[in-house]
Protein backbone atom coordinates (compact mmCIF):
# COMPACT_ATOMS: atom_id res chain seq x y z
CA UNK A 1 0.00 0.00 0.00
CA UNK A 2 1.12 3.65 -0.52
CA UNK A 3 1.30 6.13 1.91
CA UNK A 4 1.66 9.70 1.27
CA UNK A 5 4.95 11.40 2.25
CA UNK A 6 6.22 15.08 1.93
CA UNK A 7 4.92 16.90 -1.26
CA UNK A 8 2.63 13.99 -2.16
CA UNK A 9 5.51 11.98 -2.48
CA UNK A 10 4.09 8.10 -2.09
CA UNK A 11 5.91 5.17 -0.55
CA UNK A 12 5.57 1.34 -0.62
CA UNK A 13 4.86 0.07 2.74
CA UNK A 14 3.50 -3.30 3.15
CA UNK A 15 -0.05 -4.08 4.26
CA UNK A 16 -0.50 -4.38 7.96
CA UNK A 17 0.29 -7.34 9.75
CA UNK A 18 0.55 -7.15 13.39
CA UNK A 19 1.97 -10.20 14.38
CA UNK A 20 4.89 -9.21 11.55
CA UNK A 21 5.19 -5.68 12.52
CA UNK A 22 6.00 -6.90 16.30
CA UNK A 23 8.32 -9.40 15.36
CA UNK A 24 10.70 -7.51 17.56
CA UNK A 25 9.02 -7.56 20.55
CA UNK A 26 8.28 -11.29 20.08
CA UNK A 27 11.97 -11.12 19.73
CA UNK A 28 12.39 -9.28 23.43
CA UNK A 29 9.75 -11.92 24.65
CA UNK A 30 11.30 -14.90 23.89
CA UNK A 31 14.67 -13.54 24.87
CA UNK A 32 13.17 -12.45 28.17
CA UNK A 33 11.80 -15.30 29.08
CA UNK A 34 8.35 -13.62 29.35
CA UNK A 35 6.27 -17.05 29.09
CA UNK A 36 6.86 -17.80 33.08
CA UNK A 37 6.33 -14.05 34.08
CA UNK A 38 2.47 -13.23 34.62
CA UNK A 39 2.40 -10.19 32.14
CA UNK A 40 -0.67 -8.31 32.46
CA UNK A 41 -1.35 -5.00 30.56
CA UNK A 42 -4.54 -2.50 32.26
CA UNK A 43 -4.29 -0.82 29.26
CA UNK A 44 -5.00 -1.23 26.13
CA UNK A 45 -7.45 -0.48 22.81
CA UNK A 46 -9.38 -1.36 20.03
CA UNK A 47 -11.49 0.51 17.70
CA UNK A 48 -14.83 0.53 18.64
CA UNK A 49 -16.09 3.18 16.14
CA UNK A 50 -15.12 -0.11 13.39
CA UNK A 51 -18.28 -1.73 15.30
CA UNK A 52 -20.94 0.86 15.54
CA UNK A 53 -23.00 -1.12 13.24
CA UNK A 54 -23.20 -4.05 15.94
CA UNK A 55 -23.06 -1.35 19.28
CA UNK A 56 -25.94 0.95 18.35
CA UNK A 57 -28.47 -1.09 18.58
CA UNK A 58 -27.96 -2.17 22.07
CA UNK A 59 -29.26 1.81 22.73
CA UNK A 60 -32.27 1.51 25.25
CA UNK A 61 -34.00 4.59 23.77
CA UNK A 62 -35.88 3.96 20.58
CA UNK A 63 -35.08 7.72 19.71
CA UNK A 64 -31.19 7.68 20.10
CA UNK A 65 -31.30 4.63 18.85
CA UNK A 66 -32.49 5.42 15.47
CA UNK A 67 -30.62 8.84 15.10
CA UNK A 68 -27.69 7.47 15.94
CA UNK A 69 -28.25 4.11 13.37
CA UNK A 70 -29.74 6.50 10.53
CA UNK A 71 -26.24 8.27 10.68
CA UNK A 72 -24.09 5.52 10.06
CA UNK A 73 -24.94 5.62 6.47
CA UNK A 74 -22.58 6.87 3.55
CA UNK A 75 -20.97 7.93 7.33
CA UNK A 76 -23.35 11.13 7.37
CA UNK A 77 -22.91 11.83 10.81
CA UNK A 78 -20.60 11.16 14.00
CA UNK A 79 -21.68 9.72 16.55
CA UNK A 80 -18.97 10.70 19.22
CA UNK A 81 -17.76 13.69 19.87
CA UNK A 82 -14.66 14.55 17.90
CA UNK A 83 -10.60 14.72 19.51
CA UNK A 84 -9.05 17.07 16.32
CA UNK A 85 -5.50 16.04 16.78
CA UNK A 86 -2.64 13.71 14.18
CA UNK A 87 -1.78 10.77 16.88
CA UNK A 88 -0.16 9.00 13.76
CA UNK A 89 1.80 12.16 12.93
CA UNK A 90 0.86 12.13 9.35
CA UNK A 91 1.28 8.39 8.84
CA UNK A 92 4.26 8.38 9.91
CA UNK A 93 3.17 5.50 12.92
CA UNK A 94 1.86 2.99 9.74
CA UNK A 95 -0.41 0.66 11.52
CA UNK A 96 -2.81 4.02 11.83
CA UNK A 97 -3.53 4.60 7.93
CA UNK A 98 -2.65 1.00 7.19
CA UNK A 99 -5.33 -0.68 10.05
CA UNK A 100 -7.94 -1.19 7.59
CA UNK A 101 -5.60 -3.55 5.52
CA UNK A 102 -5.14 -6.30 7.90
CA UNK A 103 -6.75 -9.55 7.43
CA UNK A 104 -8.62 -11.61 9.93
CA UNK A 105 -10.89 -14.39 9.95
CA UNK A 106 -14.66 -13.24 9.21
CA UNK A 107 -15.98 -15.43 11.56
CA UNK A 108 -14.08 -14.14 14.46
CA UNK A 109 -14.69 -10.71 16.08
CA UNK A 110 -11.68 -8.81 14.37
CA UNK A 111 -11.18 -6.65 17.55
CA UNK A 112 -10.20 -9.62 19.27
CA UNK A 113 -7.93 -11.33 16.85
CA UNK A 114 -5.88 -8.08 16.83
CA UNK A 115 -5.63 -8.63 20.30
CA UNK A 116 -4.58 -11.79 20.58
CA UNK A 117 -1.62 -10.98 18.12
CA UNK A 118 0.01 -7.99 19.24
CA UNK A 119 -0.54 -9.69 23.14
CA UNK A 120 1.07 -12.78 21.61
CA UNK A 121 4.14 -10.91 20.01
CA UNK A 122 4.67 -8.78 23.14
CA UNK A 123 4.21 -11.78 25.66
CA UNK A 124 1.60 -10.34 27.35
CA UNK A 125 -0.96 -12.86 28.68
CA UNK A 126 -4.02 -10.60 29.40
CA UNK A 127 -5.42 -7.39 28.79
CA UNK A 128 -7.92 -4.70 29.78
CA UNK A 129 -9.49 -3.45 26.65
CA UNK A 130 -10.56 0.06 26.68
CA UNK A 131 -12.21 2.39 23.51
CA UNK A 132 -11.09 4.64 21.84
CA UNK A 133 -13.08 7.36 20.40
CA UNK A 134 -15.75 6.73 23.96
CA UNK A 135 -12.61 8.30 25.48
CA UNK A 136 -13.84 11.64 24.40
CA UNK A 137 -17.88 10.34 25.42
CA UNK A 138 -17.82 12.91 28.66
CA UNK A 139 -17.36 15.78 25.69
CA UNK A 140 -21.41 14.75 24.63
CA UNK A 141 -23.63 17.50 25.44
CA UNK A 142 -26.73 15.32 26.01
CA UNK A 143 -25.49 13.70 29.28
CA UNK A 144 -28.59 11.06 28.09
CA UNK A 145 -26.75 10.32 24.92
CA UNK A 146 -23.48 9.71 26.47
CA UNK A 147 -25.46 6.98 28.81
CA UNK A 148 -27.07 5.33 26.27
CA UNK A 149 -23.81 5.10 24.02
CA UNK A 150 -21.81 4.24 27.22
CA UNK A 151 -24.88 1.22 28.52
CA UNK A 152 -24.48 -0.07 24.17
CA UNK A 153 -21.06 -0.11 24.51
CA UNK A 154 -20.79 -1.89 27.77
CA UNK A 155 -23.19 -4.20 26.90
CA UNK A 156 -22.03 -5.31 23.19
CA UNK A 157 -18.20 -5.70 25.16
CA UNK A 158 -19.58 -7.88 27.44
CA UNK A 159 -22.05 -10.06 26.09
CA UNK A 160 -20.33 -10.25 22.61
CA UNK A 161 -16.60 -9.19 22.29
CA UNK A 162 -15.17 -10.95 26.02
CA UNK A 163 -16.25 -13.92 26.06
CA UNK A 164 -14.99 -14.54 22.60
CA UNK A 165 -11.20 -14.03 24.35
CA UNK A 166 -11.00 -16.93 25.97
CA UNK A 167 -10.86 -15.18 29.14
CA UNK A 168 -7.46 -13.20 28.27
CA UNK A 169 -9.59 -9.81 28.00
CA UNK A 170 -10.90 -8.18 30.41
CA UNK A 171 -12.05 -4.71 30.99
CA UNK A 172 -13.01 -1.52 33.22
CA UNK A 173 -16.05 -0.29 31.64
CA UNK A 174 -16.99 2.78 30.34
CA UNK A 175 -19.42 5.37 32.86
CA UNK A 176 -21.99 8.03 31.90
CA UNK A 177 -20.28 10.53 34.52
CA UNK A 178 -22.26 12.95 33.43
CA UNK A 179 -25.08 11.51 34.93
CA UNK A 180 -24.51 9.86 38.61
CA UNK A 181 -28.01 8.56 39.01
CA UNK A 182 -27.20 6.45 35.24
CA UNK A 183 -23.48 5.65 36.44
CA UNK A 184 -24.94 3.64 39.40
CA UNK A 185 -27.34 1.79 37.22
CA UNK A 186 -24.32 1.12 34.82
CA UNK A 187 -22.37 -0.36 38.24
CA UNK A 188 -25.25 -2.07 39.63
CA UNK A 189 -25.69 -3.41 36.05
CA UNK A 190 -22.77 -4.87 34.98
CA UNK A 191 -20.44 -4.83 37.97
CA UNK A 192 -21.14 -8.45 38.25
CA UNK A 193 -20.55 -9.65 34.78
CA UNK A 194 -17.86 -12.18 33.77
CA UNK A 195 -14.20 -10.18 32.76
CA UNK A 196 -15.31 -7.00 34.68
CA UNK A 197 -13.02 -5.99 37.13
CA UNK A 198 -13.71 -2.34 37.45
CA UNK A 199 -15.30 0.79 35.47
CA UNK A 200 -13.96 3.40 34.19
CA UNK A 201 -13.85 7.56 34.10
CA UNK A 202 -12.96 9.34 31.36
CA UNK A 203 -11.33 12.33 32.93
CA UNK A 204 -11.45 14.56 29.18
CA UNK A 205 -14.77 15.98 30.80
CA UNK A 206 -16.29 19.98 30.48
CA UNK A 207 -17.00 19.72 34.21
CA UNK A 208 -16.77 16.88 36.57
CA UNK A 209 -16.22 17.17 40.74
CA UNK A 210 -14.96 13.88 41.18
CA UNK A 211 -15.38 14.82 44.88
CA UNK A 212 -19.38 15.76 44.03
CA UNK A 213 -21.58 14.45 46.80
CA UNK A 214 -23.80 12.64 43.93
CA UNK A 215 -20.99 9.99 43.52
CA UNK A 216 -20.56 8.59 46.99
CA UNK A 217 -23.27 6.13 46.21
CA UNK A 218 -21.33 5.18 43.38
CA UNK A 219 -18.30 4.91 44.94
CA UNK A 220 -19.61 2.88 47.74
CA UNK A 221 -21.45 0.24 45.52
CA UNK A 222 -18.05 -0.21 43.89
CA UNK A 223 -16.35 -0.69 46.84
CA UNK A 224 -18.75 -3.25 48.08
CA UNK A 225 -18.32 -5.15 45.04
CA UNK A 226 -14.71 -5.27 45.16
CA UNK A 227 -14.42 -3.61 42.20
CA UNK A 228 -11.73 -0.46 40.51
CA UNK A 229 -12.15 2.57 39.95
CA UNK A 230 -9.67 3.73 37.04
CA UNK A 231 -9.47 7.26 35.39
CA UNK A 232 -8.90 7.22 32.01
CA UNK A 233 -7.11 10.64 30.92
CA UNK A 234 -6.56 12.24 27.18
CA UNK A 235 -5.84 14.94 25.24
CA UNK A 236 -8.42 17.54 24.90
CA UNK A 237 -7.18 20.98 22.18
CA UNK A 238 -11.20 22.35 22.65
CA UNK A 239 -9.97 23.02 26.24
CA UNK A 240 -10.23 26.75 26.82
CA UNK A 241 -6.27 26.30 28.61
CA UNK A 242 -5.00 24.12 25.35
CA UNK A 243 -6.27 26.78 23.05
CA UNK A 244 -3.30 28.23 22.86
CA UNK A 245 -1.41 25.37 22.31
CA UNK A 246 -0.23 25.59 18.08
CA UNK A 247 1.20 22.07 18.24
CA UNK A 248 -0.22 18.72 19.31
CA UNK A 249 2.90 17.48 21.00
CA UNK A 250 2.13 20.47 23.37
CA UNK A 251 -1.88 19.27 23.70
CA UNK A 252 -0.89 15.93 23.99
CA UNK A 253 2.10 16.03 26.68
CA UNK A 254 0.20 18.30 28.78
CA UNK A 255 -3.35 17.43 28.32
CA UNK A 256 -3.01 13.38 29.49
CA UNK A 257 -1.49 14.76 33.00
CA UNK A 258 -3.18 17.88 33.33
CA UNK A 259 -6.83 16.32 33.74
CA UNK A 260 -4.94 13.73 36.06
CA UNK A 261 -3.60 15.95 37.98
CA UNK A 262 -6.82 18.04 38.05
CA UNK A 263 -9.12 14.75 39.08
CA UNK A 264 -6.17 13.78 41.44
CA UNK A 265 -6.26 16.88 42.96
CA UNK A 266 -10.12 16.46 44.21
CA UNK A 267 -10.06 13.24 44.85
CA UNK A 268 -7.03 13.83 47.41
CA UNK A 269 -7.96 16.89 49.32
CA UNK A 270 -11.98 15.45 49.56
CA UNK A 271 -10.65 12.76 51.57
CA UNK A 272 -11.78 10.53 49.35
CA UNK A 273 -9.35 8.19 50.43
CA UNK A 274 -10.36 8.40 53.63
CA UNK A 275 -13.82 7.59 52.94
CA UNK A 276 -13.29 4.92 50.73
CA UNK A 277 -10.44 3.07 51.83
CA UNK A 278 -10.69 -0.23 50.44
CA UNK A 279 -11.79 1.23 46.61
CA UNK A 280 -8.43 0.91 44.49
CA UNK A 281 -8.41 3.59 42.24
CA UNK A 282 -6.02 3.65 38.91
CA UNK A 283 -4.80 6.92 37.37
CA UNK A 284 -4.25 5.65 33.88
CA UNK A 285 -2.15 6.74 30.58
CA UNK A 286 -0.57 10.22 32.40
CA UNK A 287 2.89 8.79 32.11
CA UNK A 288 4.33 8.91 35.58
CA UNK A 289 6.66 12.02 36.30
CA UNK A 290 3.06 14.12 37.04
CA UNK A 291 2.81 12.33 40.29
CA UNK A 292 5.78 13.17 42.53
CA UNK A 293 5.04 16.37 40.99
CA UNK A 294 1.70 16.84 42.61
CA UNK A 295 2.64 15.09 45.76
CA UNK A 296 5.56 17.59 46.53
CA UNK A 297 3.08 20.17 45.56
CA UNK A 298 -0.15 19.22 47.46
CA UNK A 299 2.26 18.15 50.52
CA UNK A 300 3.18 21.65 50.81
CA UNK A 301 0.16 23.33 50.51
CA UNK A 302 -1.29 20.84 53.13
CA UNK A 303 0.99 21.76 55.61
CA UNK A 304 0.01 25.32 55.61
CA UNK A 305 -4.01 24.96 54.37
CA UNK A 306 -4.58 21.52 56.10
CA UNK A 307 -8.17 23.31 57.30
CA UNK A 308 -9.43 23.31 54.03
CA UNK A 309 -8.49 19.28 53.81
CA UNK A 310 -10.48 18.54 57.39
CA UNK A 311 -11.03 14.92 56.40
CA UNK A 312 -7.58 14.11 55.62
CA UNK A 313 -5.25 12.11 58.67
CA UNK A 314 -2.39 12.13 56.82
CA UNK A 315 -0.47 13.82 54.07
CA UNK A 316 -1.75 14.14 50.27
CA UNK A 317 1.00 12.35 49.32
CA UNK A 318 0.43 9.65 51.86
CA UNK A 319 -3.27 9.15 49.84
CA UNK A 320 -1.58 9.04 47.03
CA UNK A 321 0.70 6.15 47.49
CA UNK A 322 -2.53 4.22 48.65
CA UNK A 323 -3.49 4.69 44.98
CA UNK A 324 -1.95 2.65 41.53
CA UNK A 325 -1.14 3.90 38.57
CA UNK A 326 -0.80 2.78 34.91
CA UNK A 327 3.07 2.83 33.54
CA UNK A 328 2.49 4.10 30.14
CA UNK A 329 3.69 6.20 28.62
CA UNK A 330 6.44 6.24 31.31
CA UNK A 331 9.16 9.19 30.19
CA UNK A 332 12.31 6.96 30.14
CA UNK A 333 14.25 9.92 29.84
CA UNK A 334 16.35 10.72 33.33
CA UNK A 335 17.06 7.27 34.99
CA UNK A 336 17.74 8.77 38.38
CA UNK A 337 14.72 11.31 37.96
CA UNK A 338 12.79 7.94 37.15
CA UNK A 339 14.06 5.88 40.25
CA UNK A 340 13.04 8.50 42.47
CA UNK A 341 9.27 8.34 40.88
CA UNK A 342 9.23 4.34 41.25
CA UNK A 343 10.40 5.20 45.19
CA UNK A 344 8.11 8.23 46.01
CA UNK A 345 4.86 5.81 44.47
CA UNK A 346 5.97 2.50 45.96
CA UNK A 347 6.00 1.46 42.49
CA UNK A 348 6.74 -2.00 43.45
CA UNK A 349 3.27 -2.49 44.95
CA UNK A 350 1.32 0.68 43.34
CA UNK A 351 2.13 0.40 39.79
CA UNK A 352 0.63 -1.58 36.77
CA UNK A 353 1.82 -2.38 33.41
CA UNK A 354 0.11 -0.60 30.25
CA UNK A 355 1.01 -1.32 26.56
CA UNK A 356 -1.24 1.39 25.30
CA UNK A 357 -1.43 -0.66 21.91
CA UNK A 358 -1.92 0.00 19.21
CA UNK A 359 -1.71 3.75 20.47
CA UNK A 360 1.15 5.86 19.15
CA UNK A 361 2.82 5.82 22.06
CA UNK A 362 2.74 2.08 23.30
CA UNK A 363 5.04 0.47 25.50
CA UNK A 364 6.64 -2.66 25.74
CA UNK A 365 6.98 -4.59 28.84
CA UNK A 366 10.57 -4.32 28.19
CA UNK A 367 10.45 -0.47 29.30
CA UNK A 368 10.34 -1.93 32.93
CA UNK A 369 11.44 -5.34 32.59
CA UNK A 370 14.88 -3.68 31.30
CA UNK A 371 14.73 -0.82 34.25
CA UNK A 372 18.28 -0.93 35.71
CA UNK A 373 17.01 -0.45 39.26
CA UNK A 374 14.14 -2.45 39.42
CA UNK A 375 14.60 -5.94 41.59
CA UNK A 376 13.27 -9.20 39.91
CA UNK A 377 10.51 -9.07 42.74
CA UNK A 378 9.33 -5.56 41.12
CA UNK A 379 9.71 -6.59 38.04
CA UNK A 380 7.40 -9.16 38.26
CA UNK A 381 4.80 -7.36 40.53
CA UNK A 382 5.16 -4.54 38.15
CA UNK A 383 4.04 -6.34 34.97
CA UNK A 384 1.65 -8.63 36.07
CA UNK A 385 1.76 -9.47 40.02
CA UNK A 386 -0.06 -6.47 41.12
CA UNK A 387 -2.71 -6.37 38.98
CA UNK A 388 -2.86 -10.05 39.43
CA UNK A 389 -3.60 -9.40 42.76
CA UNK A 390 -6.63 -6.62 41.60
CA UNK A 391 -8.33 -8.21 39.20
CA UNK A 392 -7.80 -11.65 40.44
CA UNK A 393 -6.85 -13.30 37.41
CA UNK A 394 -4.97 -16.45 37.18
CA UNK A 395 -1.70 -17.50 36.10
CA UNK A 396 -1.86 -18.90 32.54
CA UNK A 397 1.18 -22.08 33.70
CA UNK A 398 2.48 -23.64 36.32
CA UNK A 399 5.75 -21.09 36.05
CA UNK A 400 4.07 -18.22 36.54
CA UNK A 401 2.14 -19.25 39.14
CA UNK A 402 5.36 -20.02 40.65
CA UNK A 403 6.35 -17.01 40.19
CA UNK A 404 3.02 -15.29 41.62
CA UNK A 405 3.33 -17.11 45.17
CA UNK A 406 7.41 -16.70 45.39
CA UNK A 407 6.66 -12.62 45.21
CA UNK A 408 3.29 -13.38 47.31
CA UNK A 409 0.79 -12.12 44.28
CA UNK A 410 -0.88 -15.39 43.98
CA UNK A 411 -4.68 -14.89 45.12
CA UNK A 412 -6.69 -17.13 42.79
CA UNK A 413 -7.44 -20.38 42.78
CA UNK B 1 32.80 -9.70 8.12
CA UNK B 2 30.35 -11.30 6.36
CA UNK B 3 29.25 -10.43 2.66
CA UNK B 4 25.61 -10.56 1.43
CA UNK B 5 24.26 -10.29 -1.82
CA UNK B 6 21.67 -7.57 -2.07
CA UNK B 7 20.78 -7.80 -5.72
CA UNK B 8 21.84 -6.19 -8.73
CA UNK B 9 22.47 -2.39 -8.75
CA UNK B 10 20.82 -1.82 -12.57
CA UNK B 11 17.88 -3.23 -10.67
CA UNK B 12 17.39 -1.18 -7.33
CA UNK B 13 15.67 2.49 -8.07
CA UNK B 14 15.50 5.05 -6.00
CA UNK B 15 13.73 5.49 -3.19
CA UNK B 16 13.56 1.70 -3.01
CA UNK B 17 15.03 -0.68 0.13
CA UNK B 18 14.99 -3.97 1.65
CA UNK B 19 15.12 -5.41 5.04
CA UNK B 20 17.85 -8.88 4.60
CA UNK B 21 19.43 -10.65 7.61
CA UNK B 22 22.96 -11.00 7.70
CA UNK B 23 23.75 -13.48 10.47
CA UNK B 24 22.76 -11.90 14.09
CA UNK B 25 22.35 -8.65 12.26
CA UNK B 26 18.99 -7.05 10.67
CA UNK B 27 19.60 -4.39 8.48
CA UNK B 28 17.51 -2.12 6.49
CA UNK B 29 18.85 -0.88 3.08
CA UNK B 30 17.91 2.29 1.22
CA UNK B 31 18.92 3.78 -2.16
CA UNK B 32 18.56 7.49 -1.90
CA UNK B 33 19.25 9.98 -4.43
CA UNK B 34 21.48 7.84 -5.91
CA UNK B 35 23.30 6.54 -2.86
CA UNK B 36 23.09 3.31 -0.91
CA UNK B 37 22.72 3.60 3.14
CA UNK B 38 22.56 1.04 5.22
CA UNK B 39 21.50 0.78 8.87
CA UNK B 40 20.50 -1.68 11.67
CA UNK B 41 16.42 -2.54 11.68
CA UNK B 42 16.59 -2.24 15.04
CA UNK B 43 14.76 1.10 16.50
CA UNK B 44 17.21 3.03 19.50
CA UNK B 45 13.91 3.45 21.16
CA UNK B 46 11.83 0.31 21.82
CA UNK B 47 13.37 -2.13 19.50
CA UNK B 48 11.28 -1.38 16.64
CA UNK B 49 11.61 -2.11 12.92
CA UNK B 50 13.62 1.70 12.33
CA UNK B 51 14.00 1.07 9.01
CA UNK B 52 10.39 -0.26 7.64
CA UNK B 53 8.25 2.86 8.03
CA UNK B 54 7.92 5.86 5.94
CA UNK B 55 10.38 7.89 4.50
CA UNK B 56 10.04 11.49 4.63
CA UNK B 57 11.70 14.64 4.07
CA UNK B 58 12.75 16.44 7.12
CA UNK B 59 10.27 19.07 8.73
CA UNK B 60 11.76 22.47 9.25
CA UNK B 61 10.78 25.83 11.01
CA UNK B 62 11.86 28.57 8.49
CA UNK B 63 12.74 31.74 11.11
CA UNK B 64 12.58 35.54 9.44
CA UNK B 65 15.92 38.16 10.35
CA UNK B 66 13.50 38.80 13.24
CA UNK B 67 13.20 35.49 14.82
CA UNK B 68 9.07 35.45 13.69
CA UNK B 69 8.60 32.42 12.23
CA UNK B 70 7.30 31.81 8.40
CA UNK B 71 5.90 28.06 9.60
CA UNK B 72 6.60 24.56 8.44
CA UNK B 73 8.42 23.11 5.42
CA UNK B 74 9.80 19.86 4.27
CA UNK B 75 13.65 20.39 3.85
CA UNK B 76 14.94 20.15 0.38
CA UNK B 77 17.72 18.46 1.34
CA UNK B 78 17.10 15.97 4.42
CA UNK B 79 15.53 12.21 3.70
CA UNK B 80 14.34 10.90 7.33
CA UNK B 81 13.30 7.29 7.58
CA UNK B 82 10.70 6.61 10.59
CA UNK B 83 10.51 3.81 12.53
CA UNK B 84 6.88 2.56 12.46
CA UNK B 85 6.58 1.88 16.08
CA UNK B 86 6.42 5.49 17.59
CA UNK B 87 7.90 7.93 14.96
CA UNK B 88 11.62 7.63 15.85
CA UNK B 89 13.14 9.98 13.16
CA UNK B 90 16.39 8.89 11.33
CA UNK B 91 18.71 11.10 8.94
CA UNK B 92 18.96 9.12 6.05
CA UNK B 93 22.26 10.03 5.43
CA UNK B 94 23.95 9.61 8.83
CA UNK B 95 21.64 7.42 10.45
CA UNK B 96 21.32 9.73 13.34
CA UNK B 97 18.24 10.51 14.99
CA UNK B 98 16.97 14.21 14.47
CA UNK B 99 15.81 14.32 18.19
CA UNK B 100 18.95 13.76 19.58
CA UNK B 101 21.48 13.42 17.14
CA UNK B 102 23.65 11.65 19.69
CA UNK B 103 21.99 8.51 19.05
CA UNK B 104 22.97 6.61 15.67
CA UNK B 105 21.59 3.08 14.31
CA UNK B 106 24.61 1.09 13.59
CA UNK B 107 25.73 1.61 9.94
CA UNK B 108 27.23 -0.98 7.62
CA UNK B 109 28.77 -0.50 4.35
CA UNK B 110 27.00 -1.58 0.87
CA UNK B 111 29.76 -2.37 -1.86
CA UNK B 112 29.42 -2.64 -5.46
CA UNK B 113 30.88 -5.25 -7.40
CA UNK B 114 30.12 -4.71 -10.97
CA UNK B 115 26.31 -4.15 -11.24
CA UNK B 116 26.42 -6.83 -7.93
CA UNK B 117 25.74 -4.93 -4.48
CA UNK B 118 26.63 -6.57 -0.76
CA UNK B 119 26.09 -5.18 2.56
CA UNK B 120 29.08 -5.83 4.46
CA UNK B 121 27.95 -6.83 8.30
Amino acid sequence: MDLIADRGRRVTVEELNTTKLLAHANEQAKARNYKDMLIIDCDAHHYENENFREILPYMENDVFRQLTMSGQTKSRHSVMPGSMGYQDMGGRVTRYPLRSTEKTDPTRSRDVQLGERWMDAMGVDYSCLFPTGMLNVGLHPQKEMESDLCWAYNRWLTEKVLPETGGRMYSMLSLPFSDPEQTLRHVETFGHRKHVTGFMVTTVRANMAVNDNAYMKVYRAMEERGLSLAFHSGPNWGEPVFKSCNRFISVHALGFSFYNILHCTNWVVNGMGERFPKLPVIWIEAGLAWVPFLMQRLDHEYMLRPSECPVLKKKPSDYMRDMYYSSQPMEIQDMEAMECTFRMINAETQLLYASDYPHWDFDLPSTIYDLPFLSDKAKHNILGGNAARLFKLEPRNEAQKANLIKYGNYTAG
Amino acid sequence: MAEQFIGKASEWKDGSRQIVRVGSEEIGIFKHEGQYFAYSNYCLHQGGPACEGLTIAKVEERLREDKTSMGLFFSENQMDFVCPWHGYEYDMRTGECIADRRLKLKKFNVLQKGDELYVVA
